[in-house]
């Protein structure tokens, strides 16, 4: 396997594409620009660094697209989806055309950066819009799988490349469908994207199925469906808890169930460190989710009645 | 007869703006907004830019983006002139069955290039487009009408200084200048361009001959155009 981070490998990739097809462009807000310096030269027109102006990249992306072209769009997800939140809603949503914004920088992926740089509520911003397509992968390889897809595709996508990563990739379902990993009677985890490493050590021993996500939006309540035993779900996401609760509740709305949504809590940490002592604050290491995740299925419903 | 302003088969001319404008609103008085854009839409379509209702998806076709979408009536005005949308659609103005809104949606319009209504999209928008048209070897031009107010918005200046910088030469901007800027700039609108490197032509704004001198395509040109359009300051209401 190839040991790109999962930016390198984006860069890697959306250069291909540029060779690959002369309607795809990229457009950069300096961040990254280094390493699409040879890509730029072999295509001075297509390889555009707008500099340090986030309404601008968005936009001017769209209006590429207006023009026919596919454009990726690219820097750190809090300039990418914060700053620039209503250049994505008005700019692809509302005119009515697709593109691909890539963002680095998940979460607390610059934890010693502060929350300036951090932007755990990108995937809940980008899910107040209708028909995105919403890619969080977990390793590099299956990065350069989901953005051909999505540059491919005719909907607009949002692709979240992360510091951390899994050891290795899961393979990928072009369709967005999740990845049965185990299969246990009582309970069902879903794993989105690089905590996947981190679900599978804090459920070894469990009698509960790991579900597997690197595709968010649409979100694959069919699978969830086709394989829950236990109505017990337990949500494993590495931005803000919780962003994909309705979509769960939504699927099991004609059943009782019970959901647990683990994620990166709404409260500002104002620590520095490392990412991992942000997963530990956060209680999504390994001991942290087992710790959740006993607490949730050993506990009695309200009411008295454990879950059959 | 064949006279009336309904008839499908009649041509439209300038005096027919404001009853073409009046259908909308039942009303022959219209606001600033509206008014202040009529004449140099009217010379953009008539003049200047390469587009007909036949060729919308025609990708040589050249684009008008109207980034300032308050007030359309006058541009919806135009495009019924122009035989882009019916002119029985004009009375429908605002109503739940209406494809014409306050603010245009180009997915609702023929002719309509982009949705606007919150300012300082437009000419964002035109850069990449300008972008995208260079790149694909495509000599349309692109011409964006914002309002000097909307130049308030900071999204404008990203787009002013990187379009300068860049010799976006196709593109065009329009500034229909109503003083209506709670801080005007010093010098006025058209030194925010200049300093970024576009060419520049200040005119009046309801004075066709000279809007059409100063919008029409520059051959060879190196920079972006600006045109401002003077209208003067709105009367009180």
């Amino acid at each position: 396997m190839s040991d790109l981070s999962m930016r390198e490998q984006f860069a890697h990739t959306a250069t291909a594409l540029l060779d690959e097809d002369g309607s795809v462009a990229v457009l950069l807000a300096d961040i990254s620009a280094g390493l699409f310096a040879e890509a730029a030269r072999r295509h001075p027109q297509r390889v555009i660094n707008l500099g340090i102006r986030e309404q601008l990249l968005v936009d001017a992306g769209a209006g590429l697209a207006l023009s026919g072209m596919r454009p990726i769009l690219h820097t750190f997800a809090s300039f990418l989806v914060e700053r620039a939140f209503e250049q994505i809603k008005l700019g692809f949503g509302h005119q009515g055309v697709p593109g691909v914004l890539v963002s680095a920088g998940a979460s607390y992926d610059m934890a010693q950066a502060g929350r300036t740089h951090q932007a755990p509520g990108d995937v809940a911003l980008i899910d107040t819009l209708p028909d995105w397509v919403v890619h969080v992968p977990g390793h590099p390889s299956e990065l350069d799988t989901l953005l051909r897809a999505a540059v491919g595709g005719e909907r607009p996508a949002y692709v979240r490349t992360s510091t951390q990563q899994n050891a290795q990739p899961q393979p990928i379902d072009e369709r967005g469908r999740m990845t049965l990993l185990r299969a246990g009677s009582h309970g069902t985890v879903v794993a989105v994207g690089p905590l996947l490493d981190a679900v599978l050590a804090a459920t070894s021993g469990m009698d509960v199925s790991v579900l597997y996500a690197a595709t968010v939006r649409p979100f694959d309540a069919a699978t969830l469906l086709a394989t829950l035993q236990t109505p017990d779900v337990v949500l494993v996401e590495p931005y803000l808890e919780g962003t994909s609760a309705r979509c769960v509740s939504g699927a099991l709305a004609h059943r009782p169930h019970r959901l647990l949504c683990l994620g990166v809590a709404r409260r500002e940490l104002r620590r520095y460190g490392t990412p991992a002592n942000h997963d530990r604050a956060h209680g999504l290491d390994p001991a942290g989710l087992r710790a959740s995740l006993e607490a949730f299925l050993n506990a009695q419903c309200v009411g008295g009645t454990s879950p059959s | 007869m064949t006279n009336t302003i309904t008839d499908a088969k009649r041509r439209y001319g300038y005096p027919d703006l404001r009853l073409l404008m009046a259908l909308q609103t039942g009303d022959e008085k219209h606001d600033g907004a509206s008014t202040s854009t009529l004449d140099v839409l009217w010379v953009l379509y008539e003049q200047i830019l390469d587009v007909a209702p036949e060729r919308a998806k025609d990708p040589e076709r050249d684009r008008f983006y109207l980034s300032k979408g308050h007030g359309p009536s006058a541009y919806y005005a135009v495009l019924a002139a122009k035989g882009f949308i019916p002119v029985a659609w004009l009375s429908g103005f605002g109503d739940v069955e209406s494809p014409l809104g306050y603010h245009p949606d180009r997915n609702l319009i023929p002719g309509v290039e982009i949705s606007s209504g919150s300012l300082g999209h437009g000419l964002p928008l035109a850069a990449g487009t300008a972008l995208g048209l260079r790149a694909q070897g495509n000599g349309a031009r692109l011409v964006v009408l914002v309002g000097d107010a909307e130049l308030d918005e900071g999204s404008n200046a990203e787009a002013i200084e990187f379009a300068g910088a860049a010799g976006l030469a196709a593109l065009t901007v329009v500034v229909v200048d109503n003083h209506s800027t709670t801080w005007p700039w010093r010098g006025g609108v058209q030194t925010r361009f200049a300093v970024a490197g576009w060419h520049t032509a200040t005119v009046n704004g309801r004075d066709h001959a000279a809007l059409a001198r100063a919008l029409r395509r520059r051959e060879a040109a190196a920079e972006p155009n600006v045109v401002v359009a003077d209208v003067g300051a709105e009367r009180a209401a």
